[in-house]
């Protein structure tokens, strides 16, 4: 089933190497997969969409909740949340059709964002299977190329976020420390020097 | 106060602040820099002759200290052979910090020779891993390092270090506090649910502690023993908390599981209340998890929330430090005594009956015969000479279930085995690293002839640094364990498990310049084990045991923990 993670990450090398990891590690597919910087340069928003069985749900968050820089993972598959979905789409287009096109877009509220005489570059957002539609509607059109974001949500909650204080390093006071056995080559020095 | 030093140096000062007195290692082209700078500094280190005993001789080094071990490897293939101890150290939350040499930074990406992804290769068998590509970085890094792997569930952690940051200069300011944000430890244990729990542990009538790793870990034995003697309830230790609990004392039944004893099994199939600290409820102990305890409510008390309800859902979860967790655990239980330790009397009296009558109706005894040595006697001598009180070390397989079996532990870290990743050639260089870290206490490698085999060279570290450590072979010229399963659910098609030609020990000691012996005869294995012991140094006894002895009990893959085989004369189970 799918499960839509909305994580809060520390923007720093190997991030996503973890996040996804772990998920590859337990078989999981990911469906999509966004990431973005926050307000806070530091910081990146990831909306992973992963097909997980219900009951390991809790488990998937848990563990992300542990790595190191994850700041906060949330699932939102249950929780109240908008979750939207962009695509670009490329249509080649014919005198005849380009009227269509272009009312068909207007339809599902999509922009064109460039024309030529081969066709339209079109964007359109909204839920994945609105878009779905879309991209099915387009194709009747003829040969058409389509990117898709991957889903990004956003929750309509507002949850706390908890984020550990500094702590102070180790002491310098020494550990007690253990006698240094004599090692064999040492040993042999020494008993030299008595001779 | 001049503090411009090389990255190699800062490195050292940042460990010697973190209290590192030693570390294990193995040197080449990209860690040079770094020996330098440990030719004139005090920190010590030991050569080990394998990268991978060098985890495991830090891993030995930590669990036996409750200290941070540190290991050390050069890039490329002394990095990869790192990979089998971290692993272990993850598995076994066993606090490691390893350091690995990389390339240039400008080289990185480039195949350059002894190049590899460390840094990726490590990600999933570290608890968190960093790779520094500038010498700014090093000592915060470092000590987040130190911070992640002993803090919270303990795990390796792995610092990448680039040659160009060993050799260059920068000024080194001693960080004064780290910073991880996301880096979550939850220790306290909430309040009202420790209350449950306490209600709980009064009200139930057949209550059982199972305790396992997280309790040597959090240094919880003594208040784990507060609240067993406080509620007098028994108590089960696994595989990695034997010790965490007396193993003399008449609470304590014994190790449940796979290879657990007859009560141990039986108590954890009928307990109505299962309070399980620091243990993760593991296939090797529970058997079928559908059947496993399947009267008791549960109360899960572990410092990893991810642990929480992984396996077995609990009745009554608390995240949260064990000794911490058990101290407030036992402050209410003694407020409640009053009011509530005569409410299941009866009920308990019963049960202790019970448990009673399962120890002595299948009681673990080890097989002796005057015509060989059989592996139980090994283990049976081995306990009633150190008495609960050496640091003893295993391989993986039957010599190390005998072992669990029949060596008691009277106190935390005195046992140091290879548990949830089962890595043969753990036990003689882990022993070093404790040997190291105690070098007045006994230490013992009880292993296996193919996980001797398998760290044998150590026996030059053995004997390079006059490390006392006492291996004994539990040789029965087979892999025991595969063989025992071959037997039993394959048709006995024994395959590629016969150890052939195993060198001559007192020719093999001799030649690493210690001291060597092998045993046939029952009647001298005890002096055998107790010159072993009195020797003043590094002592190899090989013990010729019965090579077809099989681990009894055994409960069959697939099966619940109650549906044990006994011993051999029982038909051969079918496999599922």
């Amino acid at each position: 089933m799918i499960q839509v993670i909305s994580l809060l990450v520390e923007n720093k090398p190997g991030a996503l190497m973890r996040i996804t990891g772990l998920l590859s590690a337990r078989g999981y597919n990911i469906e999509s997969l966004t990431v973005a910087r926050t307000l806070d340069p530091t910081l990146s928003r990831m909306t992973i969409v992963v097909d997980v069985d219900p009951t390991l749900r809790a488990q998937v968050i848990k563990q992300m909740n542990k790595l190191i820089n994850v700041l906060q993972a949330s699932d939102l598959s249950e929780s109240p949340a908008v979750a939207r979905e962009m695509v670009l789409l490329r249509v080649r287009s014919t005198i005849q059709t380009r009227t269509a096109i272009l009312k068909e877009s207007e339809i599902f509220g999509a922009r064109v964002v460039d024309s030529s005489v081969e066709g339209f570059a079109i964007e359109a957002t909204g839920a994945s299977e609105k878009l779905d539609e879309f991209i099915d509607v387009m194709r009747t059109y003829g040969e058409i190329e389509v990117t898709r974001s991957g889903l990004i949500a956003v929750s309509l909650e507002t949850k706390r976020l908890r984020l550990s204080p500094p702590v102070p390093t180790a002491t310098t006071s020494a550990p007690p420390r253990s006698p240094k056995p004599v090692l064999a080559h040492e040993r042999r020095t020494s008993l030299e020097e008595t001779e | 106060m001049p503090n411009l030093m090389s990255g190699a140096r800062m490195l050292l000062e940042c460990l010697v602040r973190e209290g590192v007195e030693c570390f294990f290692g193995y040197p080449g082209g990209v860690t040079i820099p770094l020996y330098d700078a440990v030719f004139d500094h005090h920190i010590r280190h030991i050569l080990v002759r394998h990268e991978e005993n060098a985890a495991f001789a830090a891993s030995g080094y930590a669990r036996s200290t409750g200290r941070v071990g540190v290991c050390c490897a050069t890039s490329g293939p002394g990095a990869t052979n790192l990979v089998t101890g971290l692993t272990d150290a993850m598995m076994d939350s066993i606090p490691i910090v390893a350091i690995t040499g990389q390339v240039h930074s400008k080289l990185i990406g480039s195949d350059a020779f002894q190049e590899a992804d460390t840094f990726g290769i490590t990600r999933s068998c570290t608890k968190h891993n960093f790779l520094v590509k500038n010498i700014a970085d090093l000592p915060q890094v470092v000590h987040e390092a130190f911070y992640i792997a002993a803090s919270g569930r303990p795990g390796p952690v792995l610092v990448d270090i680039t040659k160009d940051v060993f050799q260059g200069q920068a000024h080194y300011t001693p960080v004064s506090a780290i910073h991880l944000p996301g880096y979550k430890v939850y220790t306290e244990g909430h309040t009202g649910q420790i209350r449950r729990a306490a209600q709980m542990i009064w009200e139930a009538e057949r209550p059982l502690v199972y305790a396992g790793g997280g309790i040597i870990s959090a240094d919880a034995s003594a208040e784990l023993l507060e609240l067993v003697e406080l509620v007098d309830v028994p108590v089960v230790c696994t595989l990695m908390g034997l010790g965490g609990f007396s193993g003399s004392h008449p609470n304590f039944i014994s190790m449940p599981g796979m290879h657990g004893s007859y009560a141990a099994n039986m108590a954890m199939t009928a307990t109505d209340l299962l309070i399980a600290v620091g243990t993760r409820f593991d296939d090797r102990v529970t058997g079928r998890l559908a059947a496993f305890a399947p009267h008791a409510k549960v109360i899960h008390i572990d410092i990893d929330p991810a642990e929480i309800g992984k396996n077995r859902a609990p009745d009554l979860p608390i995240v949260g430090d064990a000794k911490r967790v058990l101290r407030k655990v036992v402050k209410v239980l003694d407020e409640m005594a009053p009011e509530m330790s005569a409410r299941s009397t009866t009920g308990r009296k019963a049960w202790w009956r019970q448990i009673r009558s399962w120890k002595e109706e299948h009681p673990l005894e080890p097989a002796l015969s005057v015509d060989e040595i059989k592996p139980q006697h090994v283990m049976f001598e081995l306990d009633r000479i150190v008495n609960g009180e050496a640091i003893v070390t295993t391989d993986v397989g039957q010599h190390q279930m005998w072992a669990a079996q029949f060596v008691r532990f009277n106190q935390p870290r005195r046992w140091i085995t290879s548990g949830g990743l089962g890595s043969m050639g753990y036990g003689v260089p882990s022993a070093m690293g404790a040997q190291v870290a105690n070098p007045d206490k006994l230490v013992i490698a009880i292993v296996g002839d193919g996980g001797f085999q398998m760290s044998l060279p150590e026996l030059a570290t053995i004997a390079a640094n006059n490390l006392p450590v006492k291996i004994v072979i539990v040789n029965n010229g087979y892999l025991g364990m595969v063989r025992q399963w071959q037997e039993l659910f394959f048709n006995d098609r024994k395959c590629a498990v016969q150890l052939e030609s195993f060198p001559d020990t007192e020719l093999l000691a001799a030649a690493f310049g210690i001291k060597g012996r092998t045993v046939e005869r029952p009647e001298d294995l005890r002096p055998a084990l107790e010159d072993a012991i009195r020797h003043d140094g590094p002592y190899l006894l090989n013990v010729r045991v019965s090579p077809f002895e099989n681990v009894y009990p055994m409960v069959p893959a697939g099966s619940a923990i109650n549906e044990m085989v006994l011993g051999p004369p029982t038909p051969v189970p079918v496999p599922k």
